[in-house]
């Protein structure tokens, strides 16, 4: 499965590389897709998304067949690309101005950039009757403006996943709140001889996930929402922030190479803790999965606790760093896309999705339907968020959460200080701005 | 690509009229030169037919190489996120920037790296390997197969299979090492800064060596074994033969796969993007990933226009001078030739 994503992947970088080494732009635009085609007298929707593990790759698909049985003059087809070719896909089809009827969209900049390039439909109006009881948290990244421009249907948080039983044999019967205790819970795992966390290097956003945290915890979410409309990071706090993440590294808390660990390989961090060889990871909800699916998984021995508080911080243990996968529609879809949309978010497939897939509902009526203790706590965690901060990657124009990437990457390697990040961050910020 | 065909094919027909001609220029006193100049008219019609011919073949050229060549030109003057028209001009500041990209001046000093180690090392060790298959040996066939594999398989493949065996500690190497008591010889691999280089030569000279080795195995098929039995029944030694005998007469051959390493080690991506994304911390990052990453993650389109042009330089500068200077002598031959048979 891996391996053919990376294919198609990096194919298709080729592809793009060569295209802007030598063919250019305008062959890219020439693989846009093909509108609806009449050529059968219905009615085509295009459906991109990144469902690309089972079971729900299948329920997404049957729920599409569902759909065209009750609307016989649609057809629905569906484009399943894996994470990162998606990213490179869309970029491409945005600057050709084509986007598939509905697509995968974790709102924030590059929502905002299709929007403001006129290419995605307002639906404020049109879906406000059927997602009133929908988190606040889940549809904050696609609200731009007081407008809503896609619907959610998943909505999650990153904290500590972390393993019971390694943690109780380094004498840590509570996760830690504070981050002082955060340390000393490092250094205990490591005096145990545990490899404490595992980390994905190579990867980048993995790293920029303890930055961020460090960020909302010791700046606040007010700071860091001025300093993203100010194009100004350069404020004390963050360079606190980043001296944080010193702090953190110089205890060598990572697994050996973590520098090329990849996320979701068989030799990666979330295999590293799915086969309990690193006691935990910084990690979005759908981690528990990915560690099952790349490792063996820790069943009982799984547990979440939230990134631990900042002594004299402004920020609190109850704002949560997160995100939401929703859908989009393109401007001029067919009316079919909407009701697709409203048939996919009906009570009982939300439901279905929440047992059988493992993710975290965005309406209330379904949360009932939740089982697993940990997405318990995870939603739990949005229901009492007291402030929300979307992925920096998604909240910020691209180059700039690239660069919050790439510099926390280097901080991490030790190649930056804490001042050097927030001033390259703040250097591309400007530049964009 | 064009550049690598043409001088090869050139090369080819080269080393098949060399031997042959000699130093005489071309079999002019043979072909008959016609008394009278062709009339205008017959000229014309050359031009014509010719001209007929060549058109599919240069609009497609021109569509699919020359435009999006001048159109990547055309943006690298602006400052654009791939959206729309590009509007924000900022005249040369995306080719100043170059200058001051420290990732970028590391881009040059890594494809400088590796180019270094493909020439000192790589070809070096394919060139052994084709000497030695060029012997009679039990089963050569078999070796030769073997060697040349890796070249087959796909550059992805390739990384997802090199990035498990040297994952560290679980990977197939730090095993092998660890079960030989070699343990202290294992170590990061793709994931340090300073061992992740080393490590993708090491991997790119499996992947590429097989292919250079059949070039040299090529060329060596086409040395008379008269030279090397007249040269030892006079007591010339292996090293000597080698010297004055394999080696000059094995130049082209080495003179076109210098070449096409060069071109290759200027182009790599695809093989570093699966193994590592450039990483850790650009220490493995080209030419062509920091132009993707730009690019397609970053969408400073002009910026990485500004980078593709500049590679495309660099590349037509060397390809040029490496015409001129260095294949000179074998495309010489050809062309003469070519000249004399008209």
């Amino acid at each position: 499965m891996r391996a053919l994503g990376n294919t198609s992947l990096s194919r298709r970088g080729f592809l793009a590389a060569s295209a802007a080494t030598g063919l250019g732009t305008a062959a890219l635009s020439a693989c846009g897709s093909s509108d609806g085609g009449n050529s059968s007298g219905k009615t085509e929707i295009e459906w991109w998304n990144i469902t690309t593990t089972q079971p729900a790759k299948k329920l997404w698909a049957q729920r599409a067949k569902e759909f065209e049985a009750a609307h016989p003059d649609v057809k629905i087809k569906i484009v399943t690309l894996e994470n990162e070719a998606y990213k490179s896909k869309m970029t491409a089809q945005t600057a050709s101005g084509k986007l598939p009827d509905i697509f995968h969209t974790w709102g924030g900049g590059v929502l905002k950039q299709q929007i403001d390039a006129g290419l995605v439909e307002d639906l404020t109006d049109k879906v406000s009757s059927w997602t009133k009881d929908f988190l606040p948290a889940s549809v904050a990244p696609f609200r731009l403006d007081d407008k809503m421009y896609a619907v959610p249907f998943d909505v999650g948080m990153v904290g500590f996943w972390y393993n019971k039983a390694l943690f109780k044999q380094a004498g840590i019967d509570t996760p830690p709140t504070t981050w002082s205790g955060y340390l000393d819970a490092v250094k205990a795992l490591k005096d145990e001889g545990i490899t404490p966390i595992a980390l994905a290097g190579k990867e980048k956003w993995p790293g920029m996930y303890y930055w961020a945290y460090l960020s909302m915890r010791v700046a606040g979410l007010e700071a860091m929402q001025k300093a993203a409309d100010d194009a100004d990071f350069t404020g004390e706090d963050f360079v606190k922030a980043g001296a944080h993440v010193e702090e953190l590294v110089a205890l060598k808390p990572f697994q050996k190479g973590f520098l090329g660990a990849a996320y979701s390989t068989p030799t990666g961090e979330a295999a590293a803790v799915g086969n309990g060889k690193a006691a935990m990871e910084l990690m979005g909800q759908w981690a528990p999965v990915v560690q099952a699916d790349a490792g063996k998984g820790l069943g009982k021995d799984l547990g979440f606790f939230s990134f631990p508080a900042v002594e004299g911080g402004k920020g609190a243990l109850t704002e949560v760093f997160g995100g939401s996968n929703g859908h989009a529609v393109r401007k001029g879809a067919p009316d079919a896309a909407l009701e697709f949309l409203k048939f996919f978010a009906e009570k009982e497939f939300a439901e279905k999705l929440v047992k059988e897939t493992g993710l975290v509902p965005v309406s209330k009526a379904a949360q009932g339907a939740l089982t697993d203790p940990n997405l318990i706590a995870v939603s739990d965690a949005l229901g009492d968020a007291t402030g929300f901060q979307l992925y920096l990657d998604q909240a910020y124009a691209p180059a700039v959460g690239q660069e919050i990437n790439d510099s926390v990457a280097a901080l991490i390697a030790g190649s930056k200080s804490p001042e050097q990040v927030t001033r390259s961050v703040t250097q591309v910020a400007k530049s964009e701005g | 690509m064009t550049h690598s065909t043409s001088t090869s094919a050139s090369t080819a027909s080269a080393s098949a009229f060399a031997p042959g001609t000699g130093k005489s220029p071309g079999a002019a006193p043979e072909s008959p030169v016609p008394a009278t100049r062709p009339s205008a008219l017959h000229r014309l019609r050359a031009w014509f037919s010719a001209f007929v011919f060549t058109v599919p073949a240069l609009v497609l050229f021109g569509l699919l190489v020359l435009v999006p060549m001048g159109y990547a030109f055309y943006i690298s003057f602006f400052n654009w996120g791939g959206f729309g028209t590009p509007t924000d001009s900022v005249g040369f500041d995306n080719y100043t920037r170059l200058f001051d990209d420290p990732v970028f001046l590391g881009d040059l000093w890594r494809g400088f790296l590796l180019i270094a180690f493909s020439i000192v090392l790589q070809l070096p060790f394919a060139l052994a390997m084709a000497v030695l298959l060029n012997q009679k040996l039990r089963g050569r066939a078999v070796y030769r197969m073997l060697f040349f594999a890796p070249y087959i398989l796909s550059e992805v493949i390739t990384g997802v299979l090199f990035s498990m065996i040297f994952a560290p500690d679980e990977g197939l190497a730090d095993k092998v090492l660890d079960a030989v008591g070699l343990a202290g010889l294992g170590g990061d691999w793709f994931a340090g800064q300073d061992t992740v280089l080393p490590t993708l030569f090491l991997v790119m000279t499996w992947k590429y060596f097989g292919f250079h080795m059949m070039l040299y195995l090529a060329g060596l098929q086409g040395i008379p074994a008269e030279l090397h039995e007249a040269a030892r029944i006079d007591g010339a030694s292996t090293w000597q033969r080698f010297r004055h005998i394999t080696l000059p007469l094995l130049a082209p051959t080495l003179r076109i796969s210098v070449f096409l390493a060069v071109i290759g080690a200027i182009q790599l991506f695809d093989l570093v993007w699966v193994i590592t994304a450039g990483g850790p911390d650009h220490a493995s990052e080209t030419m062509v990933i920091s132009l993707f990453q730009y690019g397609f993650k970053r969408y400073q389109m002009g910026y990485a226009s500004a980078i593709s042009v500049a590679m495309f330089l660099i590349s037509l500068v060397f390809a040029l001078a490496y015409q001129r200077f260095v294949l000179r002598r074998d495309t010489e031959g050809a062309i003469t030739t070519m000249r004399g048979n008209r």
